[in-house]
């Protein structure tokens, strides 16, 4: 058997590339992974493979698509470990490694693929890879994986393939099922610096360009409107704004600031005294360091005062003995009272509040937002000065979305009820969202609601977070879709992987990510989980996405999606400054 | 020593089992080197030279130390020449293989080499017939205590050196061993030491 005829009579009755196998499968497990021996000839060394790297296997009946999630080193006889060989001995060495030393690659085949690959289009079309059920026999021989395979597993990049990023070590692309995405919540983690807010503008221009649904972007920093910071880099990036400007409407709720960085924004957004319900306080809690007793007095002070009312005639008191008689009245704490009449003296100076205005400001600017979105175009809401305050963030990102989520629902019934159609899908992007989705008030707040009922009304999260480990996990369990930068804390790990197949060999796989711009991707979106290096946000991308028309858009190919004359004269002059 | 390019015939089968065999050689001392690939009879069974000892042909007649008084080791026959004809060499050899119509089997033969077949050193060319493939070593290293360390070193070096003109063979015969020591690292080790350059 030395001389192996046996394998080469194999090898010609395939129309295979004439590669050498890495090893032979000598164990394994469907939930666990196959073991892959490598080659015991020395050819293959451990040092030659990666976490994270793909193979293929060749059973007997099928050819199996997976991923090496760990690597080991073995030994026949258990006093190696103890009495080691003298490797000064260059030819001990070499005989000993491979054979009575050994390496063995731990490899999870997640999809299995037609048997014969013969490079045509249509035999890769015709029998697409499908979800392993079943492991490869004993001694299958492994092999790396060509850039055909994964081509043929990640798919080309087209109208509803958007390329993402490239797998480790090998020059091919990873494209995201843009309408699988969207049809659920997608999750996007790393702790901060990792490429979070990158990777999300990628996945923003891939949703505009699949049109598949609208964004509504809940902008903190003000990255994703006009333009955003590289801080690495030191420039600036281009936003969806400079990149789609007929497609993105920004909203600011800093108008100066606005001003002052000289970007032109659509709308200021506006909101009513009147419309800041109990509910929105119960958010704040955290921020505003209000105890329970004290949030739920707003539910009182509702109760008497109305709702268009409370919050102007609560404020309005002069604290002192006009609010202890009002907590004698409502029979509340009066010291709980105090504490929420101080706190919420700290919103007043919102310059984005209005307090006559009690006739819905608010309701004019979601209006204004629906009337963008059923245009299918996308809403950047900028923060402008208050990306720093994280009450506002919440406070507004809760109180439009509870809105819009409003009217979503009154247009899906009214569409079921053959009363119009229905509206057209929506994702909503919100940041630090495990201040809006933790176990305390993920099961009350509107992201809670959104989240859990999937994509009923047609509304689905994008949740940004450094933090997973604080999200609900019932929503955690809700997200379609997950995209994960490094995580360093193993608390977040676990639960951005919770409900993962796989998820014990994914860990290993994430825990050894770039810190930067690489993620692992994994969810509808994709047949099987990946680590990307998240593909480059920069001048190459602009010029690429130009050259792909956004479907449903008339436009010629080279500019940008959409542009009127004048938008392109605009844009023109900006790309010179 | 003889001149090693023919096949010399230097002994004949005096015992046989399936799976070793006893010989005796024409001449004293002439017996072949440990480790040395020999064949028995024709068609011809493949031995190993494991075993190599020398001792009275009679061995109701045990030898007598006789040089107390000699000048030197050569005196002692030089003074009693009945000597030469009391002892002789002996060897026993493993079987690893045997020819075939089609070609060299590495299997025992279904039967012993007969008694009073000729054994003969192998000349290089039939060598490296033989070890054109390793599998002979699974009987060879099998073949339990008989084969010590020694003797399958011994041999091994042998086939590197006939097959010097082949620049990974020593490395090919250490993985063969390799597979067939996978369970005991330190005596692969320490044949593995003996074959290195
Ligand atoms: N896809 C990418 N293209 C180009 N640069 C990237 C990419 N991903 C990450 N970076 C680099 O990493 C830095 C941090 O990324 P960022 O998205 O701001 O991190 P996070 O939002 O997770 O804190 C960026 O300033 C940029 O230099
Ligand atoms: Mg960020």
């Amino acid at each position: 058997m030395t001389n192996g005829p046996v394998t080469k009579g194999l090898d010609s009755d395939f129309s295979l590339p004439e590669e050498k196998p890495l090893g032979l499968v000598v164990g394994g497990s469907l939930s666990h992974g196959v073991e892959v021996r490598l080659d015991t000839g020395g050819r293959t060394s451990v040092e030659d493979l990666k976490a994270g790297s793909f193979v293929t296997i060749r059973g007997a009946k099928h050819r199996f698509f997976g991923v090496v999630t760990d690597l080991t080193l073995n030994s026949s006889d258990p006093r190696l470990k103890h009495q080691p060989p003298s490797v000064d001995d260059p030819f001990t060495a070499e005989v000993v490694s491979g054979s009575v030393a050994y390496g063995t690659a731990s490899v999870l085949p997640h999809l299995t693929m037609p048997l014969v690959l013969d490079g045509s289009d249509k035999s890769s079309v015709a029998e697409a890879p499908v979800a392993a059920k079943t492991i490869p026999s004993h001694f299958s021989p492994a092999y790396p994986a060509s850039k055909q395979d994964v081509e043929m597993v990640f798919g080309r990049e087209d109208e509803q393939h958007f390329w993402v990023g490239t797998p480790l070590d090998m020059d091919a692309k990873v494209c995201l099922n843009l309408e699988e995405l969207v049809k659920r919540s997608i999750g996007v983690f790393g702790k901060s610096g990792t490429g979070k807010t990158f990777l999300t503008r990628l996945l923003l221009v891939g949703i505009l360009q699949g049109n598949q649904a609208s964004s509504l972007i809940f902008d903190m920093h003000s990255e994703y409107g006009w333009g955003g910071q590289d801080t690495d880099r030191n420039t600036t990036v281009k936003g969806l704004k400079q990149l789609f400007p007929a497609r993105v409407a920004t909203f600011t709720l800093d108008e100066e600031q606005a001003r002052r960085r000289g970007v032109s924004t659509d709308e200021v957004v506006r909101i009513g005294y009147g419309e800041i319900e109990p509910e929105d306080v119960q958010l704040l809690r955290e921020t505003l360091n209000l105890s329970e007793v004290a949030a739920d007095a707003a539910y009182n002070l509702q109760q008497k005062f109305g709702q268009r009312n409370w919050l102007a005639s609560f404020l309005s008191l002069d604290g002192g003995t006009q609010l202890n008689e009002l907590a004698g009245e409502l029979g509340v704490n009066s010291a709980a009272l105090g504490a929420l009449h101080n706190r919420l003296r700290r919103i007043q100076r919102y310059r984005f509040l209005e307090e006559r205005s009690q006739s819905g400001a608010a309701d004019d600017v979601t209006e204004k937002i629906i009337q963008h979105l059923e245009r299918g175009n996308h809403v950047v809401l900028e923060f402008g000065g208050y990306g720093n305050d994280l009450t506002a963030y919440i406070l507004v990102s809760n109180l439009l979305s509870r809105r819009i989520h409003e009217r979503y629902v009154a247009l899906t019934d009214a569409a079921e009820g053959n009363r119009g159609k229905k509206p057209r899908p929506l994702v909503i992007v919100i940041e630090e969202a495990h201040k809006f989705l933790h176990p305390g008030v993920a099961s009350q707040t509107i992201f809670g609601i959104i989240a859990r009922e999937l994509r009923k009304y047609s509304v689905t999260l994008m949740v940004i977070d450094q933090r997973p480990s604080a999200i609900d996990q019932e929503v955690m369990s809700q997200l379609g879709t997950r995209l994960v930068c490094l995580l360093d804390n193993d608390r977040d790990v676990e639960a951005a992987l919770s409900g993962a197949p796989g998820s014990r060999q994914l860990k290993e796989v994430l825990s050894r990510l770039e810190p930067k711009q690489q993620a692992l991707l994994f969810g509808h979106a994709l047949p099987m989980p990946v680590v990307v290096h998240t593909r480059s946000y920069d001048e190459d991308f602009y010029a690429q996405i130009y050259q792909k028309p956004a479907v449903g858009d008339g436009h010629q190919a080279g500019e940008p999606p959409g542009e009127t004359p004048r938008e392109r004269l605009e844009r023109q002059i900006n790309e010179l400054f | 020593m003889n001149d090693i390019s023919a096949p010399r015939r230097l002994a004949e089968v005096i015992e046989a089992a399936s799976s070793v065999f006893r010989a005796q050689c024409y001449r004293l001392y002439e017996a072949p080197a440990l480790g040395s690939l020999v064949t028995a009879g024709a068609p011809a069974v493949y031995g190993v030279v494991c075993r190599v000892s020398t001792e009275p042909l009679d061995p109701s007649r045990p030898v007598l130390a006789r040089g107390e008084s000699a000048q030197s080791e050569e005196q002692i026959y030089q003074d009693n020449p009945q000597i030469a004809r009391l002892l002789t060499s002996r060897f026993e050899a493993l079987i690893v293989g045997h020819q075939l119509e089609t070609g060299i089997s590495h299997h025992l033969p279904p039967l012993p080499p007969r008694v009073h077949s000729f054994v003969k050193e192998c000349s290089p060319d039939e060598i490296t017939d033989f070890s054109g493939g390793l599998d002979f070593i699974h009987l060879l290293v099998g073949a339990g205590p008989a084969a010590s360390e020694e003797v399958v070193r011994a041999c091994m070096s042998r086939l590197i050196e006939a097959h010097s003109d082949v620049p990974d063979f020593r490395v090919q015969i250490g993985k063969a061993l390799a597979k067939e020591l996978a369970g005991d690292v330190p005596q692969l080790t320490a044949i593995l030491r003996g074959l290195a350059r």
